[in-house]
C-alpha cells in the first residue's frame, strides 16, 4: 500500500440480487490527499460504492485496488493486510445506531484500536485524545441510547478517526442533524481534510460540498453521470434536475404572490440556492 | 402487545432512574465495580447458604445500611424488592404453609388445612433470602453503570464474547422498544374505535414481522460496522477499573462479613 492513489476501481459492477444492480460498471480514480463527493439521488448507488471502498462489500465484475494493491476477499482474510488497510482507511455509516453499537461511549471509541491489537495504555491515551478532539469527553461513560443525533453522529466519527485513518469514508454525514450540530460537524471535517488526508463524503445535501470536496462524481442508478468540480456541477443545474438534485420549490410571498423557482437538496439552513429571483 | 410495550418502557425507564442513581455521590458509588460485584455476590452466597435466619436478616439490614450510605431512598428500593418478591415468591412459598410436615400451630376455617411450623419456617426462608438477594443484586445495579457491570464480570471469568453480547442486547433492546412504540402509535393514529380481536391479532403479527425484518437488516449492518473497525471474529474489552486505596477495606469488610454470616448461619 505504498501509491499516491489511494482507490482505483476499474468496471466495477455490484448487484443486491438479479433485479437490483447498485453498482453497473463504474470506473473511477481516487488520488491521496483529495476530498470527492458522491452526489446523487437516494438509491443511486452511493452507499453501495462506499461499503465497497471499504472491503465490506466484493464486486461482481471489475477491480478496485487500495494503495496500489487488490482490495480482494482473499487480501482482507490475511489479518496483517486486513489490520494494516482497517487502520488506514475508515467508514462512518450513515445511520448512527448501526455504528454505536457498544454499551458506552468510551468503549464505542476505543472498539477499533482493541480490535486492531494496539496495546492498552496507547488505546486509553488515544481514546482520550480523541474523546477531547471532538469535545466528547464528558460523555465517555454514557451508553449511546442516552445521546442526542449531534452526539451520535460525533461519537460515531470518533469511533473512526481514533484510528488516525488515512482515508475517511462518510456516508451521508449531515443526515438527521439539526442546523446547529450539522454546522458543527461540516466546520470539523472542514478543518480536518484540509490535511493531507482523502475524504470522500456520498450526500444527496449539496449545502456544504463547495466546503468538503474539490472534485465531485454525480451518480444515477449505480452509473457515474459526469464528475468535476462542485463549482461545474453546482453550475449546471439541468444536470442537477435529471439527477433529482433539484427540484422546483413552490412558496406563497403573501396572500398574493405565488412563486417558484429551483431548490437544491441542502439541509444547512434549509438554504435556497435561487439563481431566479 | 401494548401493555407489554408499555411494561417494557417501564423498565428502560427505571434504568434510566438507575442510571441517574449511579451518579450521586455515595459509598457504593465510590467503590470499584469489581469490588461491589464480588462483594456483593459473596453476602448473597452467604445468606443463600445460611441455615438461620438471623444470619439471613443481618445480611438484610446489612444491604438496607449500605443503601441508606449510597442514597438510595428505602421506599424505592423496598417497594421495587418487596413487590415482586411477594408476587412471584409468594406464590412458591404459600403451599409449603400447608404442605412442609410437622406441628399444626393454625388451621384454615372451613377447609381445614393445617398450618404447620415447620411450613411457616420454609416459607420465611424462601422469602427471606430471595428478599436478601434481590435487594443486594438491585443495590449493584443501581450504583453501577451498565456496562460497568458487564465488565466487571470479566473479574469472575465470564467469556468476553458473552459480555459483548450482553452488552449489544442491552444496547439495542432500547433501539427496538423505541422503534415498535413508534409504529404502535402510527397505527393509533390512524384508527377509530377499537379493533376487533381477529384484527388486532393481524395488526400485532404484522408488527412483529416488520420489527423481525427490521432487527435482521440492523444486525446486518452492526455485523458490518464491526468488520469496517478491525472485527474478526475474536472479542476483545477494555476496562478502566483501577483500584483505590478504599476499595480494599471494603472489600475486606464484604468477605469478611460473608465469611462470618457463612459460620454462623453452617
Amino acid at each position: 500500500m505504498q501509491s499516491a492513489t489511494a482507490f482505483h476501481l476499474k468496471d466495477v459492477t455490484y448487484r443486491y440480487s438479479d433485479d437490483v444492480c447498485a453498482l453497473d460498471h463504474v470506473s473511477l480514480g481516487i488520488e491521496e490527499g483529495e476530498s470527492v463527493a458522491l452526489l446523487g439521488a437516494n438509491g443511486s448507488g452511493k452507499s453501495t460504492l462506499l461499503r465497497v471502498l471499504d472491503g465490506l462489500y466484493f464486486p461482481e465484475s471489475g477491480s478496485v485496488s487500495v494503495f496500489g494493491e487488490p482490495l480482494t476477499e482473499e487480501h482482507l482474510r490475511e489479518e496483517e493486510w486486513a489490520f494494516r488497510f482497517r487502520r488506514r482507511v475508515g467508514l462512518v455509516f450513515q445511520d448512527p445506531d448501526v455504528q454505536l453499537f457498544c454499551p458506552s461511549v468510551f468503549d464505542e471509541v476505543a472498539f477499533g484500536p482493541l480490535h486492531l491489537g494496539w496495546p492498552r495504555p496507547e488505546i486509553r491515551r488515544k481514546v482520550a485524545e480523541t474523546l477531547d478532539l471532538l469535545e466528547l469527553s464528558h460523555l465517555r461513560d454514557r451508553p449511546p441510547h442516552r445521546l442526542s443525533g449531534g452526539e451520535k453522529k460525533r461519537v460515531a466519527l470518533a469511533s473512526v478517526l481514533v484510528l488516525d485513518p488515512d482515508v475517511l469514508l462518510l456516508d451521508e454525514p449531515t443526515a438527521g442533524l439539526d442546523p446547529r450540530s450539522e454546522s458543527q460537524l461540516l466546520d470539523f471535517l472542514i478543518g480536518w481534510s484540509d490535511g493531507p488526508k482523502t475524504v470522500v463524503t456520498a450526500t444527496h445535501d449539496l449545502g456544504g460540498i463547495a466546503d468538503i470536496a474539490n472534485r465531485a462524481y454525480i451518480f444515477r442508478a449505480g452509473r457515474i453521470v459526469t464528475e468535476g468540480t462542485p463549482e461545474e456541477i453546482l453550475g449546471d443545474e439541468a444536470l442537477l434536475r435529471s439527477t433529482n438534485l433539484l427540484h422546483v420549490h413552490r412558496h406563497q410571498h403573501g396572500p398574493e404572490t405565488r412563486h417558484e423557482h429551483p431548490h437544491r437538496h441542502t439541509h444547512r439552513d434549509h438554504r435556497h440556492h435561487d439563481p431566479g429571483i | 402487545m401494548e401493555k407489554t410495550l408499555a411494561a417494557l418502557s417501564g423498565v428502560l425507564e427505571r434504568s434510566l432512574h438507575g442510571e441517574a442513581i449511579s451518579q450521586r455521590p455515595g459509598l457504593l458509588q465510590s467503590l470499584d465495580p469489581r469490588v461491589k460485584l464480588v462483594g456483593l455476590l459473596a453476602l448473597i452466597i452467604a445468606s443463600a447458604a445460611s441455615r438461620s435466619l438471623w444470619v439471613v436478616w443481618a445480611v438484610y439490614a446489612a444491604g438496607l445500611g449500605m443503601a441508606l450510605l449510597s442514597g438510595i431512598s428505602l421506599g424505592v428500593l423496598l417497594r421495587r424488592v418487596w413487590l415482586s418478591t411477594f408476587i412471584f415468591t409468594g406464590i412458591i412459598a404459600f403451599p409449603a404453609l400447608f404442605l412442609v410436615p410437622g406441628r399444626a400451630v393454625w388451621s384454615v376455617p372451613v377447609l381445614g388445612w393445617a398450618v404447620t411450623e415447620p411450613g411457616i419456617r420454609s416459607a420465611t426462608f424462601l422469602i427471606s433470602r430471595v428478599l436478601t438477594s434481590a435487594t443486594l443484586a438491585l443495590l449493584l445495579m443501581l450504583t453501577t453503570p451498565w456496562s460497568h457491570v458487564l465488565k466487571a464480570l470479566r473479574t469472575l471469568r465470564v467469556p468476553a464474547v458473552l459480555v459483548v453480547v450482553l452488552g449489544m442486547t442491552y444496547r439495542y433492546l432500547f433501539l427496538l422498544v423505541e422503534a415498535a412504540r413508534a409504529m404502535l402509535e402510527a397505527r393509533r393514529s390512524r384508527e377509530v374505535g377499537k379493533l376487533p380481536p381477529a384484527e388486532e391479532r393481524r395488526a400485532a403479527t404484522a408488527l412483529l414481522g416488520v420489527l423481525l425484518s427490521k432487527s435482521l437488516q440492523l444486525s446486518g449492518d452492526v455485523y458490518l460496522a464491526m468488520q469496517a473497525r478491525g472485527f474478526r471474529g475474536e472479542v476483545h474489552t477494555i476496562d478502566e477499573f483501577r483500584m483505590r486505596s478504599h476499595d480494599w477495606p471494603a472489600l475486606g469488610a464484604m468477605l469478611g462479613a460473608a465469611a462470618l454470616g457463612l459460620w454462623l448461619g453452617r
